[in-house]
């Protein structure tokens, strides 16, 4: 048995929770494999759409869903809109609100009772997406290895972005 | 120690079949030695002799000596520096590189910087928040994380480009290392996130301070199981405590280090505490020894360097070894030579 033994700095439980922002994302994390299921529909509904959204034009569309998408996701993850959303692969927990932005997992400063070492009132977004992975289906997706994030998509839609790629996807497979 | 194919010592080698790097370090390593590294407290001081000093401290008795890069946030001489006036007696460096302080334009400068200068390792990080430190005031840059530093630092070395795809006329060739820490939550992704350091790029571990061996026993019972011990080198840290009373604001104060009540305990019951904590160092390296694919210990011997060759000694991990280091060749007509070209 591995002795108990508590870590002496402990936030206090007044500044821990009750922060709304903090009690939404622990609904979200709690709930990771309804939102998984969620955002697999959303998905397959934008990739139906495509045709439409390519016709209209990502670029008027950009500023519209990339609103909707910062609102939804603000709400629900408190978003940072980094433009290249990893939350499938992250637990259901934003990684962009690690103060560190650490997009693979948690740092070695995680306090003994799972909080932030530089937001002591906030629990680490690694512990949480740790468990947030364990409820989703494909939440092995975490071991995945997140490559440097690119600073020019900041603010724009993840959304579009999806739709681009795999656009581009089928494309390239019916060329073949 | 020197090998036969080492024409000055301290000069980079021939790279071996299935070696990355030209240096001493991994050629210990991968010949199965136990190694020991520490690292280097760098001054506060623009003057070179401060860091000659501080790493003769460790002449003979560690392979490898760390280069730390703002550790802790606190502003101290650079990272590459330190390494710049080391490789040039000769001496094994492991390049700190922390992502808090500079993004990847500059990071990927200093790669090929180090490695030009004679660097063979280095020790990719994400580093400590800047509320740790001197400056907390400063902006947190963390444009990459440790494990996309590694991917750049591996595609830097094997496919010889940077991150944008700009090619390398040569390449650095270095053996990468990361940082863990298995003794913090989440204990069961811990063992996962090694095998993401591995799959990102690295070769060996150098991990945070082991002060619960039972922790550690779980943690490389996890490691063997999924095979990674076959992949990576893991080296365990470990540091003398100074009284019960430092332990004690160490657990409180610096994030990450978990020290168990027992430990706190034996200090305290101790007429010597000093004394008991040395010999703590010593008994936790020989335990950590016995642990099936631990391949050496890193020494953080923080205000206490000078205690380093007593901890080596005493724990008697080198098995008889003195690692190379520049004053045991004063003699060496060759060595001579070197030195006096290069000072």
């Amino acid at each position: 048995m591995h002795p108990v033994w508590t870590h002496p700095v402990r936030p206090h439980p007044a500044a821990i929770a009750e922060l709304p922002v903090y009690v939404i994302r622990k609904w979200s994390v709690r709930h990771a494999r309804l939102l998984e299921r969620i955002y697999a529909g959303v998905e397959r509904a934008l990739l139906m759409a495509a045709p439409v959204i390519n016709r209209i034009g990502h670029e008027r569309l950009e500023k519209p869903v990339a609103a909707v998408e910062k609102t939804v996701k603000g709400v629900l993850f408190d978003c940072q809109m980094c433009g290249q959303c990893a939350l499938s692969s992250t637990g259901m927990s934003c990684p962009m609100n690690c103060p560190k932005s650490i997009r693979n997992g948690p740092c070695g400063g995680v306090r003994a009772d799972g909080y932030c070492e530089v937001k002591p009132a906030m629990r680490c977004v690694w512990v949480e997406g740790w468990q947030g992975a364990q409820r989703m289906k494909n939440g092995g997706d975490i071991a995945t290895v997140q490559v440097a994030i690119d600073h020019r998509l900041k603010g724009s839609s993840s959304w579009l972005r999806v739709v681009r790629e795999q656009t581009a996807a089928i494309e390239e497979r019916s060329d073949a | 120690m020197i090998f036969p194919d080492e024409p000055v010592p301290g000069y980079p080698m021939p790279i071996l079949p299935g070696h990355t790097s030209p240096g001493r370090f991994e050629r210990i390593l991968r010949a199965g030695h136990f190694v020991v590294t520490s690292e280097l407290a760098p001054p506060d001081s623009a003057d070179p002799a401060a860091v000659y000093e501080r790493a003769a401290l460790f002449d003979g008795y560690v392979d490898a000596i760390n280069a730390t890069d703002g550790s802790g946030a606190h502003c101290h001489m650079g990272s590459l520096a330190v390494c710049a006036l080391l490789t040039r007696l000769g001496y094994s460096l492991i390049q700190q590189i922390s992502c808090r302080d500079k993004n990847r334009i500059a990071i990927q400068g200093d790669i090929l910087g180090g490695a030009a200068m004679g660097v063979a390792n280095m020790l990719c990080l994400s580093g400590d928040g800047v509320q740790t430190g001197d400056h907390p005031e400063a902006k947190p840059v963390f444009d990459l994380d440790c494990m996309s530093l590694l991917e750049i630092a591996r595609t830097m070395r094997d496919k010889s480009t940077f991150q944008s795809g700009r090619k390398l006329d040569d390449p650095p060739r270095v053996f990468l290392g990361a940082a863990a820490n298995p003794f913090v939550e989440p204990f069961d992704w811990r063992p996962l996130r090694l095998a993401k350091k591995i799959a990102a790029g690295a070769q060996f571990i150098q991990t945070q301070y082991c002060y619960d061996i039972e922790r550690l026993q779980q943690y490389m019972h996890t490691v063997r199981d999924m095979g990674l011990h076959d992949k990576v080198f893991i080296i365990v840290g470990v540091g003398p405590l100074a009284s019960a009373r430092s332990a004690q604001w160490i657990r409180s104060n610096v994030p990450g280090v978990h020290i168990p009540d027992s430990i706190i305990d034996r200090l305290k019951g101790a007429t010597d505490q000093k004394a008991e904590g040395l010999q703590l160092c010593i008994d936790l390296i020989q335990q950590v020894k016995e642990i099936e694919g631990v391949d050496g210990v890193h020494i953080m011997a923080y205000r206490q360097e000078h205690a380093v060759p007593d901890i080596v000694s005493r724990s008697g991990v080198l098995n008889g070894r003195t690692p190379w280091h520049p004053r045991a060749y004063d003699g060496d007509a060759t060595v001579q030579q070197h030195l006096e070209k290069i000072q």
